[in-house]
């Protein structure tokens, strides 16, 4: 089947089958493989990625379902050539070892960061506990988000 | 050398800490293996087995050759070279043919236009199984049915063991072990078998070059042994194979040995298109090795002042199917059974053996992550019978230069194991927390509906240690090349795989400061560029790396001044002090030393558990760590941070759970990693005390906080609740007693 969905503000339209993941769609369609692939079960967020808006694992969506509507993943958070504060503060803090959770840990935390622009640690813990990460030991991904939250 | 430690400051060759990756890997760019894709490229699938052990009876491919989209479906019959394979034994079929012996084993590949073309025709590829009775118990193996009759490993120089099952076994005798103390503690120890979960799941892309040749871009932990194993099975010169490093997600010594990398370049090479294959989480489970599950007994006696007498330990490891790296495993375990202590007298005995179970190998800390926890415990057992402060015991005993291992080789080098003890005592733990608090913050989360009635405040100490590098006379080197041009730039070809450390900002800062310029740049490492870098694995990649990039700088410079201010191009090989092989009747050093390095940490926990519920919350973690000098202090930290959470995860919740062999949890839903709520805030103390053979005095830092976080967090527990807790991970269920 044919969808036709916006990708980080751009019209794009795919052939896809009727139970792929919007995470295949975007990975292996649609060139985009910044979301990752690590568990594609709804239970590591690597494949975070915003479906109008809303925080989403996009290995649980079907591709059908984002048929006219609008998704911004990791490429897309930020202009060419810029980094989201969020993203400049992972590299800054050294919350990037293997960086294979970082593109839906950047996505989740910039997420929380337009909900609760000053989270508390414990909001932050909490509202990143959907992501793993098999490398840090969360604290520089928590000095990451603190210190993005001061800017 | 040494000169060079004071000039060598952290950050000096990556401005604001940022490693030369990070960016790339915050905006996505980074291109993982998973992420390639080549023109005309077919997908790959494995057909798996279903059973633990069996005899195939016969495979029918006929289905799946007729489903739509699909170029090949190969078995065993269509390897084109050696049928076998393995990192250290060849004893392992590229795929199954006469039986399978573990449950996921590959029978056969798939290759088709699709990769849901490729799942479907994987289905219905018809495998006949007459299922055998899997040989699960481990204590058993030795009396039970072979399931390799050539015995592939006898005839490597270990100790005589003719019994079924065996894969090595160890001894190692010092002193008397008979000798008596005052006080005598004892114990069964054991832990469950537990998954590197690294992210990134195996994955790669094998292009046919037209030749008869094939490029395999792979995530992988050594780009050349994974070459010398692929080519043989190919039927391939090994030149004709060469292996390029993928982005890495993630290894933790699950990439040492090979997943998909045959398989993808078998399919390339029969339909003549690129091939790539990518693992789902599932199959990544039953994809790679394990660490190895562990029962241990241990003894420990000592004088009534609580100086130990003798040692006497036995460890048993269950290899699984295949011999992976079960042989330097089990020999790890027994030679830092002890932990960091001086003992006169001592017995280990160590068995790993073959069973039906998912195969083991290497995983973070090998080997002395299992006799940690047990020797840990014992030293907290003797000083609550002698009634001795166990931080007070520890530096009592605490071996350092000078004094001997179990092995009988003298610490030659640092090991400043009483200082890590002292400074880890030293860090001031939080204070006890008030109730009621958020749910959030109580044991168990918000999922504890209590008011805390329950909870029980608990702190636990632990040491331990192990070898940085290879051992037992391994001729373990590492290559680099440098290439400086017209204009002074340079360029580093160095085959170490960067799996997450940070290994790539190593041979930066290094070559940045033997070259005198920022302008260096890392090639991508190839085996087709440059010899082999050996694994990154055993703590070593830090020393060798800048040690052979530091050799290849010096070198280069020098021939650069020969010839007059010319483009030069220079390979190095670096190798560390050599080791020599143990005695394998009584796991003693022959000819010198077996281990060139050692690196030692503490640890203090703080936990709090519902001991009503069984729930656990590690509040808060202390350590202090050996790191001989840190290059930077970011990624040490960051090392020590994500080690302790895989400790941490060893101790609570991570376990492999198996029926009949047959894997029960192989998702991230059934098996648990530690999250963001189960991480407390940890404090890192770095002890800089430099390895005198070590470029720079450095020492790897990856393991020591693995080895010691589990042994730690338990004598937290046990604090908290005065139970035994012989066993990890610690269920809610041996908390309450039910």
């Amino acid at each position: 089947m044919r969808i036709e969905l916006t990708v980080n503000g751009e019209l794009l339209e795919a052939e896809v089958w009727a139970g792929e993941s919007l995470l295949a769609t975007l990975r292996d369609r649609l060139a985009l493989p910044g979301s990752k692939n690590a568990c594609e079960q709804g239970e590591c967020g690597s494949c975070s990625v915003l479906l109008d808006g809303e925080l989403v694992c996009s290995c649980l969506v079907l591709a059908a379902q984002a048929d006219g509507h609008e998704v911004v993943t990791v490429e897309g958070l930020a202009p060419a050539d810029a980094l989201h504060p969020v993203q400049d503060a992972f590299a800054e803090t050294g919350a990037v070892q293997c960086g294979f959770c970082t593109p839906g840990f950047v996505v989740a935390a910039a997420d929380l960061l337009r909900r609760v622009p000053e989270p508390s640690d414990d909001e932050i813990r909490e509202a990143l506990s959907g992501n793993l990460c098999r490398c840090t030991g969360y604290q520089k991904i928590l000095d990451a988000v603190r210190e993005a939250a001061g800017r | 050398m040494s000169t060079a430690v004071g000039t060598l400051r952290q950050g000096r060759a990556t401005p604001a800490m940022r490693r030369a990756d990070a960016v790339p890997k915050v905006t996505g760019e980074f291109a993982y293996s998973s992420d390639l894709h080549a023109a005309g490229m077919l997908w790959g699938q494995t057909v798996r087995s279903p059973h633990a052990h069996a005899r195939i009876v016969g495979i029918d491919i006929s289905e799946a050759v007729g489903m739509p989209g699909v170029h090949a479906v190969l078995t065993h019959e269509d390897v084109p070279g050696r049928k076998t394979y393995g990192l250290e034994f060849a004893d392992q079929p590229v795929l199954a043919s006469a039986r399978v012996r573990y449950f996921g084993e590959p029978v056969a590949i798939v290759a088709a236009e699709e990769p849901e073309q490729a799942r479907r025709a994987a289905a219905v590829v018809r495998v006949e199984y007459e299922p055998l009775a899997p040989v699960t118990d481990p204590e058993r193996a030795t009396e039970m049915e072979a399931l390799h009759p050539d015995r592939p490993t006898m005839g490597h120089g270990y100790r005589n063991d003719p019994r079924p099952n065996v894969v090595r076994s160890m001894l190692i005798r010092h002193g008397d072990p008979d000798a008596s103390g005052d006080a005598t503690v004892s114990g069964h120890y054991e832990l469950g078998q537990q998954d590197q979960a690294f992210l990134g799941p195996e994955s790669g892309i094998a292009i046919p070059d037209g030749e008869g040749g094939i490029d395999i871009h792979v995530a992988t932990q050594w780009l050349h042994v994974d070459r010398d194993q692929v080519a043989p099975c190919l039927g391939l010169e090994p030149e004709m194979v060469r292996i390029h490093l993928a982005g890495v997600g993630g290894a933790f010594g699950g990439r040492e040995d090979l997943s998909m990398q045959i398989h993808a370049a078998m399919l390339a090479l029969r339909t003549d298109r690129p091939v790539k294959m990518v693992y789902n989480r599932e199959e990544s489970f039953v994809g790679h090795i394990h660490r190895h599950p562990a029962r241990i007994w241990a003894e420990h006696r000592a004088t009534r002042a609580g100086q130990l007498v003798a040692v006497r330990m036995r460890v048993l490891i269950d290899g699984g199917a295949y011999a992976s790296s079960s042989s330097a495993v089990i020999s790890n375990a027994c030679a830092f059974a002890v932990g960091p202590y001086a003992v006169e007298n001592v017995l280990v005995e160590g068995l790993a053996v073959y069973t039906n179970n998912p195969p083991c190998g290497a995983m973070r800390g090998f080997g002395a992550v299992q006799t940690c926890f047990a020797a840990e415990a014992q030293m907290d057992k003797l000083a609550a019978e002698l009634r001795i402060d166990p931080v007070e015991l520890r530096l009592l005993n605490a071996l350092e230069p000078g004094g001997t291992l179990a092995t009988g080789q003298v610490v030659a080098g640092s090991l400043p194991t009483r200082e890590v003890i002292r400074r880890a005592a030293a860090i001031p733990i939080p204070e006890a927390e008030e109730l009621p608090r958020d749910a959030i913050r109580l044991p168990g989360g918000a999922g504890n509906t209590t008011r805390g009635e329950g909870i029980r405040r608990g702190v636990g100490f632990a040491v331990g240690f192990k070898n940085i590098c290879f051992s037992e006379g391994f001729d373990d080197y590492c290559t680099a090349r440098v290439r400086i041009r017209g204009d002074g730039s340079a360029e580093v070809h160095c085959a170490s795989a960067e799996v997450g450390q940070g290994v790539t900002d190593v041979i930066l800062q290094v070559a940045r400061l033997e070259l005198g310029t920022e302008h260096v740049e890392l090639a991508s490492g190839s085996t087709a560029e440059v010899g082999s870098a050996g694994s990154t694995s055993a703590s070593r990649m830090t020393w060798m790396a800048a040690g052979a990039v530091q050799a290849a700088c010096r070198a280069a410079l020098d021939e650069r001044e020969r010839l007059g201010g010319a483009e030069v191009d220079v390979e190095r090989v670096y190798r560390h002090p050599r080791t020599f092989p143990l005695d394998p009747e009584t796991g003693q050093i022959t000819d010198g030393q077996a281990h060139v390095a050692l690196a030692v940490a503490a640890m203090r926990v703080v936990v709090e558990v519902d001991v009503d519920l069984g729930l656990t919350r590690v509040v808060w973690i202390g350590t202090a760590q050996d790191v001989g000098k840190a290059l930077s202090r970011t990624a040490v930290e960051g090392q020590i941070e994500g080690g302790t959470a895989q400790g941490l995860g060893l101790a609570l919740m991570e376990e492999l759970q198996t029926h009949d062999g047959v894997i029960a949890n192989a998702s991230f839903t059934d098996y648990l990693v530690p999250t963001f709520l189960d991480m407390p805030p940890i404090v890192s103390e770095l002890v800089e005390e430099p390895e005198p053979d070590a470029p720079y005095g450095v020492k790897g830092v990856g393991e020591p906080p693995t080895v010691v976080s589990t042994a730690a967090i338990v004598a937290a527990l046990r604090n908290a609740t005065g139970r035994e807790l012989a066993r990890v991970p610690v269920r809610p269920d041996d908390i309450v007693e039910v």
